[in-house]
């Protein structure tokens, strides 16, 4: 109950000023396309370099969680997800926002992104210690595992057919291994300048998400003169909030996805929301809804995405080991204060430490209030005549894509994704798998050249990557993965085959009719 | 020098076409005309005046490119060396005089940002890059890039850290002759992490493995973190990484050398990899500082190469770095161009049989 000595210090006129300020300025740059919460800390740190260790922290984890969360405004009102981590948000928050439900989506999102933050951040507190232990397990065979998981789920994830799905996550896969591999150092596919530093996700996930949908609003502001997109709808706020935490199911299974995503180093803290997804959708009653605006899609995706800020930052307060992305973006922040990860954080600079984790949990209590009112109010974006919004987002995206790395190769290819996106979209393609495959295809081939080293060093890469506990857990997690998707694909076609044979025997009993009838 | 005469001549170009527009016959012409010598005119003008730099150097801010991610080491320490460029004493500048901010141009291991940075970046001072040795002479033996010591001219260093060969707190090895026994005995069954290939680390492995005569495998990690990860989570048995992180991690680790000629301040008790008996040098050390391309002034080198160093001697800069645990080692032109050309020496031989 260390922590809770410290709790004052957050409540001083000036923390409480940054965490307001770092709150709404998180939630607005993680709406737009490209500024994702890594980006986002990355550019707050060096404002944190003439700050109080304790100030600059709090405005950076406050920066931190509301672009999480601010990432679903974008995806549920536009379809562009604002960072890889709210993927899963589009699937039926924007299907939601397309029946005119598109506040009741929003307050869905931040009520589930508030349930999840502060699961996240209390196990951050409690379990600090055990948790950081079973951080260190996850070497490459592991991590390896997990992604082979991930890859198990991108045919079921946002497809019309797993075929496509599956098509779809091979393409995102073989778009992955283009450029300098980190592990080899060596070329591949680099057939232009442009293509040198490889394809970046945040790249591709806005040309993937984006471009189409500026091409479509143009397609739409031809046709009709029906200027606003669709409405934000009516929804009453409270019960919103009080329905979405009754779908207690939805929010356990996204916060403990979350957490465990988030702690794992490596695996990347954009894939929670889509395994949350996915778990959600097999164990629901009725997994036909989802991809249709089922708000169990968006509470599991946005639960899961904030529950994973908290646990992310376990292996890298202790061990130095971030367990994000945008964690591994925070360690610079903690350096520059000569706050070294370790034990030492949690005795000499308690006081720091402790005031930023429980800046945290407050910050969770604003990016809910401040995400609410932002809610009720951005009905105006609905409301923007389609061509104005093309206009607004193709610009956003090239404006975004630049400045991930201030790289104007990147906004080639984002263009021409884009376009081969919208062609593709016209064939049923969707975008979601193909950027799960550029994910999860680095991640499992650089853990796989790493464990086949390890492994021929020591007792055979098939051992190696068979044994220990760890493995086996996730081997069996990848194969009851498959399982379920043949066996519900099996069960989907013995209704078809039922269906088809019904129709069938009515056919042949007419014509036995017939044929009996000709006989006489 | 060459500059300047260019700047006069088209200074002189723009009067003689101010008085032609005075003369009888220009007002003869065409409106069209007069719009497009108008135009030409104006566009002479800024050419004189964006060549004229070499005499009111620097007027504006100066970027540094960071060929690596924000918050990276390199990354940090570039910000926090360049704190003071436009600090000011009696309203004189003590080092460049004017701000400096940094543009990441992350990718490929630092060798897109190089690439753009020797191909593209503007030669006239208003554009430096962070350099990383030995990453940026290795991979320019290695690969076919852009940028080699030759076309890059260096102005200042502001530190330096060496690679230390940690284990982990469980491993049986607690000196270099333990582990290079058990290598001598087991050929090819130790592991080593480093941050990547052709970095500091991979040079201190290769040398350890050539100088000790042992078969030791390398696995490269995902930057130094991920290369840390894999000795403290146990998965490789020894590893290469920065001996400001590893002091840090000393709680997790042991470190049983530093790869450079001398002991660190920041590890008193740590021998050298020399005095453990492994004849190497220290080429595998991470040098970081600023450079220009070739092309640049040689008056704005000049003065780059004055200003920087006393820029990375702020007192503030030095203080900051000692807090974040950056080990500091300031140089000037002069030392980098021969350190520069040693370790292409002796890199372009280490890394013969490799490309």
């Amino acid at each position: 109950m260390e922590f809770l000595n410290y709790f004052g210090n957050v409540f001083t006129v000036y923390h409480m000023s940054l965490l307001i300020g770092g709150t709404l300025a998180g939630l607005i740059l993680g709406a737009l396309p490209g500024l994702s919460p890594t980006m986002a800390v990355a550019l707050m740190i060096p404002f944190t370099f003439h700050m109080e260790p304790a100030a600059g922290l709090i405005l950076l984890g406050a920066m931190y969680t509301a672009t999480v969360a601010g990432g679903a405004i974008s995806a549920i009102l536009v379809n562009v997800p604002g960072a890889p981590a709210n993927i899963a948000t589009a699937l039926d928050g924007h299907k939601l926002a397309g029946q005119g439900r598109a506040a009741e989506a929003l307050f869905y999102c931040f009520t589930s992104s508030f349930v999840g933050g502060i699961i996240g951040i209390i196990i951050l507190i409690f379990f600090t210690p055990p948790l950081a232990k079973l951080a260190l397990k996850f070497g490459p065979t592991e991590l390896f595992w997990i992604a082979i998981l991930g890859i198990t789920i991108i045919g079921t994830i946002g497809s019309k057919s797993v075929v496509m799905g599956l098509l779809s996550g091979i393409i995102g896969i073989a778009l992955s291994t283009i450029g300098a591999n980190p592990m080899l150092g060596e070329d591949r596919f680099v057939y232009n300048e442009h293509l040198e530093s490889g394809i970046h996700i945040v790249a591709a996930l806005i040309g993937l998400f984006a471009i189409p949908q500026v091409l479509n609003l143009i397609e739409k502001s031809r046709d009709a003169k029906d200027a606003a997109i669709h409405d934000l709808g009516e929804s009453n706020v409270l019960k919103a909030v009080l329905y979405n935490l009754t779908r207690i199911k939805a929010l356990s299974i996204g916060s403990i996805i979350g957490v465990i995503v988030g702690v794992i180093p490596g695996a990347g803290g954009q894939i929670a929301g889509l395994v949350a997804y996915d778990q959600a959708k097999k164990l629901s009653k009725n997994p036909d809804k989802f991809g249709k605006g089922e708000p169990d899609g968006v509470i599991a995706a946005e639960s899961a995405n904030n529950a994973m800020v908290g646990p992310s930052l376990v292996p890298l307060l202790t061990l130095s080991i971030p367990g994000s992305p945008t964690a591994a973006v925070l360690l610079g922040g903690l350096l520059i204060h000569g706050l070294f990860p370790g034990p030492t954080l949690f005795t000499e600079h308690a006081e720091v430490t402790w005031t930023f984790i429980n800046s945290l949990l407050v910050a969770q209590v604003f990016m809910l209030i401040i995400g609410l009112i932002l809610s009720r109010h951005s009905g105006w974006i609905m409301k923007v005549p389609a061509h104005f919004m093309a206009a607004t987002i193709f610009i956003l995206a090239v404006f975004g894509t630049y400045s991930i790395q201030s790289s104007y190769s990147d906004v080639l290819i984002m263009a021409t994704l884009g376009v081969f996106m919208y062609f593709g979209s016209k064939l049923g393609f969707s975008p979601a798998p193909v950027v799960l495959g550029i994910i999860l295809g680095p991640i499992a081939e650089d853990n796989f050249l790493q464990g086949k080293l390890i492994g021929e060093a020591s007792d055979g890469v098939f051992n190696y990557f068979t044994s220990g506990v760890l493995n086996i857990t996730m081997i069996t997690l990848v194969v009851l993965s498959i399982g379920y998707s043949a066996y519900s694909e099996a069960k989907m076609n013995k209704l078809k085959q039922k269906i088809l044979a019904d129709k069938e025997r009515n056919n042949s009993n007419t014509q036995k009719d017939n044929n009996t009838q000709g006989a006489v | 020098m060459y500059q300047r005469t260019k700047t006069c001549q088209l200074t002189k170009m723009c009067q003689r076409i101010k008085v032609y527009q005075r003369t009888k016959k220009y007002q003869r012409k065409s409106k069209f005309t007069k719009l497009g010598i108008m135009l030409g005119t104006s566009l002479l003008t800024i050419a004189a005046t964006t060549n004229s730099y070499a005499e009111g150097y620097p007027e504006r801010p100066i970027g540094v490119m960071v060929a690596y991610n924000p918050g990276g080491a390199t990354d940090f320490q570039a910000r926090i060396a360049t704190l003071a460029s436009a600090k000011m004493k009696d309203d004189k500048p003590i080092s460049i005089g004017q701000p400096i901010y940094v543009t990441n141009k992350p990718g490929a291991g630092g060798r897109k940002g190089w690439n753009w940075f020797a191909d593209k970046a503007p030669k006239d001072g208003y554009m430096m890059a962070a350099y990383n040795v030995p990453h940026f002479i290795a991979q320019s033996i290695v690969y076919d890039t852009k940028y080699n010591i030759n076309n890059l001219e260096p102005v200042g260093n502001w530190g330096a850290d060496p690679a230390v060969l940690i284990v982990g707190k469980d491993s049986p090895f607690n000196t270099v002759a333990d582990l290079v026994a058990f290598a001598k005995e087991n050929p090819g069954k130790i592991t080593v992490s480093g941050a990547g290939k052709f970095v500091g680390h991979h040079i201190a492995h290769l040398q350890l493995a050539k100088a000790a005569g042992i078969d030791i495998k390398y696995v490269p990690g995902k930057g130094g973190v991920g290369a840390m990860k894999l000795v403290k989570g146990g998965q490789v048995k020894a590893g290469f990484n920065n001996l400001s992180d590893a002091a840090r991690a000393s709680e997790d680790i042991k470190i049983l050398a530093v790869a450079d000629l001398e002991r660190h301040s920041f590890l008193p008790d740590v021998p050298t990899l020399k005095e453990s008996g492994i004849d190497v040098d220290n080429s595998s050390v991470n040098f970081r500082g600023l450079m220009v391309p070739k092309g640049t002034p040689q008056d704005v080198i000049d003065y780059l190469a004055k200003s920087v160093p006393v820029m990375f001697e702020d007192s503030k800069t030095i203080g900051k770095m000692k807090q974040t645990n950056s080990p500091v080692k300031i140089m000037s032109r002069d030392e980098v161009v021969a350190m520069w050309a040693e370790r292409q020496t002796a890199l372009s031989a280490l890394l013969e049989g490799l490309k």
